[in-house]
């Protein structure tokens, strides 16, 4: 018998539809299971339990009335990079400390129409800037398998908390990797959909060329009910795609027998974890079990795809981030002169990331540079979208590692910002090409430590995702639901 | 790539950002690794190639309809400032009288 917290979305939704239990029942119990995981985990900057059982008594008052979405009374949590109506919403920086945003994202709105139930707003890097959320300025998130350990960034709270078990699910964003990464090293499931297939508006903006929000959940089924209530068109951000929502849950069941998946040579490198490669090519052949078809494959310039993703998303960054002057919102610092005070400002409340990739890209955009760097990595963006576009010609989707590591302790990788954005290696190349990825969890390494296995499919081929995915995961046992006990935080509660 | 102490100190003026000496020092060191690291693309012949902005086909400009809605109140846009007045946003002077 299950704990309520530890059901899956589509089970509480029965529950709740039957009269078995009550949203505000619901809403408790995961709150309970957040106030006995939180002191190790450390998942959310902000927890709203008041917003949260107010949510649950509206949600069972329209439960009650007979015409309610699927995820109507379930407990969800938010990248603190959404905006939440009059929520604070910190994107992780002292910059952005206090600040009410007076509207709400529209991915926030799209889940309150559905009655979801916000238990809180989670950690990240700043200003999603990192991939082991140890950039936060406010705290410092733990791996509910390995407390020892990051949780991947930058979505890192997002990622814990639906792992430990206080969220059934939760939003993140993806600009390089950040929710795919995070999903790999804490045993759920994060996808990353297609660019312009969920709308940004109301997100705090890193790379506008680059950033998508996705969901994490414990099961893909779980993740696909999420992303058909986020996905669809939306007209304050014109980049977002008008084109029909298929359901995605109907996708989870299908057959994969036949369908053909490209396994590319390169995203096998030195440098990878044994337990990584061991745990990827056993998936591989699980899917041929199933009835797919492996086949080698070459994405030729992957090994371009860090350099080219550090001067475009910097360049983004540079522009998008000079809005911070602390003037209508925001942290301000005295100086002598408007432009002495700017500068104090940002000195101030931005961490040493934040101001890295500012400085980064402020330099290659700069007067003599921008053909030199900028262009040329527009350039070679070109050449790795055409590798995916020659790829899929052939295969229905990709498979590949989403991390050449496991989760890694804290500190690190803190001081060697290479050495950092190498995390990140297998998912950016997907993140420039614009392509949906789902990660899926396929296995644990010797330290109990979990392994995620990244699917990549042409653009709005989401569907391919959850039904490789579902499959995947029907035949194997590495869910986190099959996998609670490894949990090492919240014991001493119900097991 | 190496990246001079005085250069980074012209790139943090042109961001705006205030940098502690500590800082101008190890940024330099980090930003000179980091462009060594992002010189390889220059091995890649781009001739010919397009430059891609956006990877996703957008379909075409985007126009909504020129319909007035509400705005956002007053009290609300200023409610995160920290100076405020005459419900405006205070700010330092950006012209200097001529002496």
């Amino acid at each position: 018998m299950s704990e309520m917290y530890e059901l899956t979305i589509e089970q509480a939704a029965i529950a709740l539809r039957v009269g078995a239990i009550s949203s505000v029942e619901l809403t408790q119990a995961v709150l309970d299971r957040l106030a006995a995981t939180e002191p190790a985990v450390a998942a959310f900057i902000e927890p709203t339990p008041e917003v949260a059982l107010a949510g649950a008594a509206a949600a069972d008052a329209r439960l009650r009335a007979g015409d309610a979405p699927l995820l109507c009374g379930i407990p969800g949590a938010l990248k603190d990079l959404i905006a939440t109506r009059g929520i604070q919403t910190t994107a992780g920086s002292q910059m952005l400390k206090g600040y009410r945003p007076i509207y709400d994202a529209h991915v926030t709105q799209r889940l309150i129409d559905a009655g979801y139930v916000l238990v809180g707003k989670t950690n990240l890097d700043e200003f999603a800037m990192g991939s082991s959320t140890e950039t936060s300025s406010y705290q410092t998130t733990r791996n509910p398998f390995c407390p020892d350990c990051v949780p991947g960034g930058s979505s890192g709270g997002s990622a814990a908390c639906v792992a430990a078990g206080s969220a059934f699910f939760s939003l993140g964003t993806d600009t390089g990797g950040s929710i795919r990464q995070p999903a790999s090293l804490c045993g759920v499931v994060g996808m990353k959909p297609t660019y312009g297939r969920v709308s940004r508006w109301g997100v705090i903006a890193m790379a506008s060329s680059l950033d998508q929000v996705g969901p994490f959940a414990r099961t893909v089924k779980d993740c696909a009910a999420v992303l058909e209530c986020l996905a669809g068109r939306d007209e304050r951000d014109a980049t977002s795609s008008s084109r029909a929502v298929p359901s995605y849950r109907e996708a989870c069941g299908r057959d994969i027998a036949g369908l053909k998946l490209g396994v590319p040579r390169e995203y096998f490198i030195d440098g990878m974890e044994p337990a990584v490669e061991q745990s990827i090519r056993a998936a591989v052949a699980q899917l041929e079990g199933l009835g797919a078809t492996a086949v080698e494959i070459s994405l030729p310039h992957t090994s371009y795809a860090l350099p080219t993703y550090y001067i475009i998303m910097p360049c983004e960054v540079s522009a998008n981030l000079a809005r911070f002057d602390g003037i209508r919102y925001g942290v301000p610092q005295p100086g002598e002169t408007m432009w002495e005070a700017y500068a104090k400002t940002r000195g101030a409340g931005f961490g040493a990331e934040v101001k890295r990739r500012i400085m980064l890209g402020t330099y290659a955009l700069s007067a003599g540079y921008h053909d030199a760097y900028y262009v040329r990595a527009q350039k070679v963006r070109t050449l790795i979208k055409q590798d995916f576009d020659q790829a899929f010609e052939q295969v229905d989707a990709i498979v590949c590692p989403a991390s050449p590591t496991t989760a890694f302790p804290f500190g690190a990788k803190m001081d060697d910002p290479i050495q950092m954005y190498l995390s990140d290696v297998f998912t950016l190349a997907a993140s420039l090409a614009g392509l949906p990825g789902l990660v899926v969890p396929c296995g644990f390494d010797a330290a109990s430590k979990p392994i995620g296995l990244q699917l990549i499919a042409p653009h709005w081929r989401e569907e391919t995702l959850f039904q490789v995915a579902h499959a995947f995961e029907q035949s194997t046992s590495w869910s986190q639901p099959q996998n609670r006990h490894r949990l090492r935080v919240g014991q001493g509660g119900a097991q | 790539m190496q990246m001079s102490r005085e250069e980074v100190a012209h790139v943090a003026w042109l961001a705006r950002l205030a940098l502690s000496e500590a800082e101008l020092e190890r940024y330099a060191g980090q930003l000179s690794g980091i462009l060594s690291h992002i010189v390889q693309l220059q091995e890649l012949d781009v001739t010919d190639i397009a430059p891609t902005a956006m990877a996703v086909e957008a379909g075409g400009n985007v126009v909504r309809a020129d319909v007035p809605t509400a705005s956002a109140p007053q009290d609300e846009v200023l409610a995160n400032a920290a100076d405020i007045e005459d419900g405006s946003f205070r700010v330092r002077a950006i012209l200097e009288e001529s002496a």
